[in-house]
């Protein structure tokens, strides 16, 4: 397994070769989308150095590639960002840097983060780290592969309804998607403004400790980010931890369920209090989901036109030129997707659906704030069974869809939740357990998932 | 014969006098730049940029929120309005659809005749505006240094019923928005801009008529004529039995007419949507109040405070034409009193440009005391009313002190009484000057005009005609 404390102190230029030649011996898996091996060697030589320092001084890591970059391009595996160079890149990314982290390159995504399996890349699905013929999950497929492959110790994801949590279940890593605000967004291509969060994958706890402690807090560039609070702590003793039935029913794969009940035993043997809970309302989450998330999917993606920047069809018309850029520029899910949430916002149908879909949001955080007024932490799967078969989900949106039940409450309600490994199903398939903490309570349900490493 | 109504609604776009854009720190006035040289990647579009709210904007709809006697909102919201176009760069525009910062309000807008016209403010709205797109036969050209320029609107209420009204309540509101410090008011760079909407109804009906909507409009006069011409034509399309289309007119200041440039019919569904970046704007009554006590006064102050001074109405536009002026005559008033405020508000009045669509950086910032001084030199008879004149106006682009310009001018007035009555002897001994003689001999007292007259000839204009006058007396 391997863990930031690895890299440390050794030489940064032999951390980046190694990762970098790690990488291209993986290229079977189709993780990375492109390498920025030569910023990365320029700067690991400055760590060496001692030009550039820090607590992840020489530590390399791999980014999504929605995150701004330099030395390369960033193209939210879209064509129409195919050949998009940033000028900046993003705050996360930034303060990684500040602490002397090295970008090695970008990983593979569903376009624009649209998607459950990492199918939807413009350039191809990245594959399960377990089982090549499964999919990674998704949308941050490439990002939880390359960690689970210890090409590095660390990646980026972006979660914006499970996007972290899902492929870090089906490739059994740590994976954390923050309370909403907690890192900022600012540089990172947008999907959903008010889900969209920035978390990381790691091989245990503590790492993702770290790696959360340097990305998070306030940045005079978003102005949804909160005021500073992450701060690793230690688990209290005697937690009250509530089982989310809603997500325990006979629709989940019993491998699934047999592994977080297994978990819940280990919580009992280690003290903490366990107690079955209901949250209702989780049966309309998903149509909550897919109302709001695409509205602003409709309206992030509208600068995506082929006239400043990206893909620019042949068009003897303005009207043309959107309309081919855009067709050619987006994959068959982006376009759902803008056409859904264009729908939903339209005249006469915006309260119907987009009004009445941001109470129900309402209802929910209600409903979870009801929870924590007696639990500490809410546990549950990650998704409702393991890794799938490429292609299994693809005919059927909607099935695909229902992939997310239990990823999109914390998202909707900006609450943090973790996905850590729970075993394996007796397939050899990864199977992650869910942590669903309070907002602003990240330290916590870290804490409780690194007391619980190394006692199964 | 039927008898029309008009009922005229306007929305006005100002454009606050921020240093940066409302979501970028992008310089914000892009007057004489380049094209795209003031375009941060918020303003452009780029991926993953997310607006930040420029503070100043806020404050300044606050302000511009008591200038207009209105409610601020304690919570007001950003939504945002889509729409394809190559000068927006997002796809959308960030405007308050739902929840606007400055609620209902009203405007008093004086008339030439010395009535007012109340002007009810529905409500006013902070946005950004587009960039700009220029057509080149073959191909477009996009400059978005405009793009992210924080405005507010202001929606009226149909309470105007002239197009003189509608030119007062405009003319009204820029000074308004200008004495606040809201615009910098620069009409000929479009830094506040009038969609005027306007219907007729025969007098008495229950119903507005269609409406159609003049686009851009950047001048008071333009407003009043264009709100003139539509009330002809859709007169004469009533009168005819036709129909008035709702639609949006462009106007054309050279021929006097507005043309049909899009109707209703093609209206765009904009798909508002609250804006997920941006968090609600919170102001508590103690920080609106905060805001406002800073305010500079406003031309309402100045109206009441020179009530007494029994100046014309044309003399108090004038004044007020320029905040400078007005500043400067308040002060000369309260340090030197009414009759020389009153003095000196003449000179302004008929001695300095009011063309709205002067630059407002070329208006000098002028202090009170020469102006108090050159006063002074007229009641004592140290100058004439027609010297002063020209002393006034060097005085307005001169450093130099009255007397100085004065004389160096060669203006002072002769006030030596030995001086004068040489003059005096020699006009009265003119025999030119005979007929005036006897003529006042004879009790045609008029006939004394003529001798000053040619007293103040011989002297060049310096003799105190009230000295020569008493001394002609004197003599006869």
């Amino acid at each position: 397994m391997t863990v930031i404390a690895d890299y440390i102190g050794k030489s940064a230029t032999d951390n980046v070769r190694l990762a970098l030649d790690a990488a291209k011996n993986a290229e079977q898996y189709h993780a990375l989308l492109s390498l920025t091996e030569e910023r990365a060697l320029e700067r690991a030589a400055k760590v060496d150095s001692g030009e550039i320092t820090g607590r992840l001084a020489g530590v390399p890591f791999i980014a999504k590639d929605n995150f701004l970059t330099l030395g390369g391009t960033t193209t939210a595996a879209s064509h129409i960002l195919e050949n998009f160079s940033a000028p900046l890149q993003a705050t996360a990314i930034e303060r990684l840097e500040a602490e002397g982290a090295i970008c090695i390159g970008k990983a593979n995504l569903d376009a624009f983060a649209h998607g459950g399996s990492t199918e939807n890349s413009a350039f191809g699905p990245t594959l399960n780290s377990v089982d090549q013929s499964r999919v990674a999950g998704g949308s941050s497929g490439g990002s939880a592969v390359v960690v689970a492959l210890e090409i590095v110790p660390f990646a980026l994801g972006s979660d914006t309804g499970g996007s972290i949590r899902e492929p870090a279940s089906f490739n059994g890593v740590v994976g954390i998607k923050p309370t909403y605000g907690t890192v900022s967004r600012y540089g990172v291509v947008a999907m959903a403004s008010s889900t969209d969060t920035i978390g990381c994958f790691t091989n245990n706890a503590a790492d993702a400790e770290l790696v959360m402690d340097v990305m998070a807090g306030r940045d005079a560039s978003d102005m949804t980010t909160l005021p500073d609070f992450f701060g690793p702590t230690d688990v209290k003793p005697g937690q009250k931890v509530g089982v989310i039935k809603e997500f325990m029913t006979d629709d989940v794969d019993a491998d699934v369920r047999a592994r977080v009940h297994e978990y819940i035993e280990r919580l009992k043997a280690a003290g903490h209090t366990v107690e079955e809970v209901s949250l209702p309302i989780v049966k309309y989450t998903l149509a909550m989901y897919y109302i709001i998330v695409p509205a602003e999917i409709s309206s992030n993606l509208a600068r995506y036109d082929g006239i400043r920047y990206g893909h620019r069809a042949q068009a003897s018309s303005l009207a043309e030129l959107y309309g081919r850029s855009r067709d050619e520029g987006f994959v068959a899910e982006n376009k759902r997707r803008i056409m859904i949430g264009s729908y939903v916002l339209s005249s006469g149908f915006f309260d119907a659906y987009y009004l009445q879909a941001q109470k129900a949001r309402t209802l929910l955080v209600n409903e979870f704030n009801a929870l924590f007024d007696t639990y500490d932490i809410l546990v549950g799967p990650v998704a409702p069974t393991p890794a799938f078969k490429l292609g299994e989900n693809t005919t059927d949106p909607v099935k695909m869809y229902l992939a997310d039940v239990m990823t999109v409450p914390a998202s909707l309600a900006g609450l943090p939740a973790i996905s850590v490994p729970a075993g394996n199903t007796s397939e050899g398939l990864p199977v992650g357990i869910q942590l669903i903490g309070q907002r602003r309570h990240d330290a916590d349900i870290l804490a409780l998932a690194r007391s619980m490493e190394g006692n199964a | 014969m039927t008898n029309y109504l008009m009922t005229i609604g306007i929305e006005c776009h100002v454009q606050l006098a921020t240093a940066t854009k409302l979501f970028s720190p992008a310089d914000n006035d892009a007057r004489d730049k380049s094209p795209n040289s003031v375009v941060h990647p918020i303003d452009f579009g780029l991926p993953g940029m997310l607006p930040v709210l420029n503070k100043r904007a806020v404050e300044l709809a606050v302000v511009a929120g008591k200038a207009m006697n209105a409610k601020i909102a304690n919570i007001s919201r950003f939504d945002r309005k889509h729409y394809f176009y190559p000068d927006l760069p997002n796809g959308y525009q960030i405007t308050q659809m739902y929840h606007p910062a400055i609620l209902a309000g009203y405007v008093d807008a004086p008339m030439e005749d010395g009535s007012t016209v109340r002007v009810r403010i529905h409500h006013a709205h902070i946005e950004m505006d587009a960039g700009k797109l220029t057509h080149f036969g073959d191909h477009s050209r996009v400059d978005l240094n405009r793009a992210g320029t924080p405005l507010i609107e202001i929606v009226s209420e149909p309470d105007i019923h002239s197009p003189q009204e509608a030119k007062a309540y405009a003319a009204e509101l820029h000074k308004l928005m200008t004495y606040a410090g809201v615009t910098h008011g620069d009409l000929y760079h479009g830094n506040m801009r009038f969609d005027v909407n306007i219907s007729v109804a025969p007098e008495g009906a229950t119903e507005l008529g269609k409406r159609a909507e003049v686009k851009n409009l950047n001048s008071f006069r333009s407003v009043e004529r264009a709100a003139e011409y539509e009330f002809h034509r859709q007169v004469a399309l009533l009168e005819k039995g036709e129909r008035v289309v709702q639609e949006t007119r462009g106007w054309d200041d050279a021929t006097g007419k507005t043309s049909s440039q899009r109707s209703k019919e093609d209206a765009q569904d904009y798909r508002y949507m609250p804006d997920p970046d941006i968090p609600p704007i919170v102001l508590t009554d103690e920080e609106i109040a905060t805001i406002q006590q800073g305010m500079s006064v406003l031309p309402p102050y100045y109206r009441d405070k020179w009530k007494d001074l029994g100046l014309d109405r044309s003399v108090i536009d004038s004044l007020l034409s320029n905040r400078s002026y007005a500043e400067l005559i308040a002060t000369i008033q309260d340090k030197a009193g009414d009759a020389v405020a009153k003095r000196v508000a003449h000179w302004f009045s008929s001695g300095v440009s009011t063309d709205e669509n002067a630059s407002p950086e070329e208006v000098k910032e002028y202090t009170a005391d020469p102006f108090i001084a050159l006063a002074a030199m007229v009641d004592a008879n140290e100058l004439s009313s027609t010297a002063a004149k020209e002393v006034f106006n060097e005085l307005l682009v001169s450093d130099r002190s009255p007397r100085e310009i004065a004389e160096a001018k060669n203006l002072l007035q002769v006030s030596d009484e030995g001086a004068i009555a040489a003059i005096v002897d020699e006009v009265l001994a003119d025999p030119a000057s005979s007929k005036a003689v006897e003529d006042i001999r004879s009790g045609n007292d008029k006939a004394i005009g003529f001798l000053v007259g040619q007293i103040m000839k011989k002297s060049q204009g310096k003799a105190n005609p009230a000295l020569a006058q008493k001394l002609i007396r004197e003599r006869l």
